[in-house]
């Protein structure tokens, strides 16, 4: 199986940036490790594919990543890839933001948007996509305000505790990846 | 599902004290969602962890109810920061992390990795200092080029460009170290989503 990373940065067997990564070859096994285990895994349990890429793209989208955007839209049914285009486009902000505890690090606070799927994006993704997209936006953007109502909104919506640390998983493994993807990129360009 | 099926509700956790700074003291974690019971854990579950000991850890017996997801991640961080061959020294990897984890507001992670950073640099009031006044703290010129590097990969949008890889080149880092950099960075930014949207850090006794 091709390597992700390796495949979105264009690392060429034998490159520099080829025989780097190979000196962390646990990290590059395990990244690719956790990939497969979150887009393909031996059991989806009751998280499908196609919320899985959805939610995916989403988070791709809302890094502006090109390549590891193109890579999860591409994953998408037509219909499904124009609702999380649409929602992206709607929803891309600039972070970290959020609150602290309250307390000397509230002189820190930098307020931003609680974000809302659009009713049209509503009727395509459904209650549990809509809710995982609140959820992930939040994640992406001013992950210092979650809190517990936040996770009960997905259960209310029909997401397992099993469930939302999938979804969750996934969120925060798709942040790594993206970074790693424009990091390396950029290191490349400068070999 | 039936429709008779009621949601899951999440934990209220104990009465505790949350930290309103970042500190390099030991805190604790409490989860907001039902950590596995040891009980009801199989051996594909334990194995999961890794570390046999994790099994105490509810934060861990959370994210274990992916056991495959949970595993890869544990490995992935591992290697980048204690794999002692080339690179970054372990200091800065960890520096990376607590920059990256200050600037996403994530107390937990900051403390534990501002203690591994003061530890193995020796420069505990450097490493205070961003803990208390932040990534635009006044560290020395290299770790300043890591800070913001390190913050550079953790914004939206993306800021981190070859201007940094310059200054971190001037400043001593050779590429592997520079692709540690990134790995770190990055890393923590998987994991200080996980730390701050499943639970709360409180403070001990």
């Amino acid at each position: 199986m091709t390597d992700v990373i390796d495949t979105l940065v264009g690392i060429a067997p034998g490159s520099k940036l080829d025989a780097i990564r190979a000196q962390r070859s646990e990290a590059r096994k395990h990244a690719q490790a956790s990939y497969t285990s979150l887009f393909e895994p031996k059991d989806l349990g009751t998280v499908t594919a196609d919320e899985r890429h959805a939610i995916a793209a989403f988070v791709a989208g809302l890094h502006g990543e090109p390549k590891t955007s193109a890579f999860y839209a591409a994953k998408l049914p037509a219909g499904l890839g124009a609702a999380v285009a649409a929602e992206v486009a709607a929803a891309k902000s600039k972070g970290p933001y959020g609150h602290f505890p309250k307390g000397p690090l509230s002189a820190e606070d930098a307020p931003g948007p609680t974000w809302e799927v659009s009713d049209a994006g509503r009727k395509i993704l459904g209650p549990r996509l809509t809710a995982a997209f609140e959820h992930t936006h939040m994640l992406v953007f001013h992950p210092r305000d979650a809190a517990a109502p936040s996770l009960q909104s997905l259960l209310d919506a029909g997401w397992s505790t099993t469930d939302i640390v999938t979804i969750s998983q996934l969120v925060s493994f798709l942040s790594y990846q993206i970074r790693v993807v424009a990091g390396l990129s950029t290191l490349a360009s400068t070999l | 599902m039936s429709e008779t099926k009621t949601s899951e509700k999440t934990l209220t956790p104990p009465p505790h004290t949350e930290p309103v700074v970042f500190t390099r003291d030991m805190l604790d974690w409490l989860p907001w969602l039902e950590p596995m019971a040891e009980a009801d854990m199989t051996e594909r579950h334990l194995t999961s962890l890794v570390d046999a000991a994790r099994v105490k850890s509810p934060y861990f017996r959370l994210l274990a109810r992916d056991p495959d997801v949970l595993e890869a991640r544990t490995r992935t961080d591992k290697d980048i920061f204690y794999n002692p061959e080339a690179g970054l020294p372990r200091a800065e990897r960890e520096l990376a992390a607590a920059a990256t984890s200050r600037l996403n507001g994530c107390i937990y992670c900051a403390s534990v990795h501002a203690r591994f950073a003061a530890t193995y640099s020796k420069r505990v009031d450097d490493v205070q200092r961003l803990l208390d006044e932040g990534v635009g703290a006044k560290l020395d010129e290299r770790w300043e080029a890591i800070v913001a590097a390190s913050v550079a990969l953790t914004t939206i949008p993306m800021t981190f460009g070859k201007e940094h890889v310059e200054r971190l080149r001037k400043v001593g880092l050779d590429d592997a170290a520079i692709a540690d950099l990134i790995g770190a960075a990055s890393f923590f930014n998987w994991a200080n989503r996980l730390m701050l949207s499943l639970g709360v850090p409180a403070t001990q006794g």
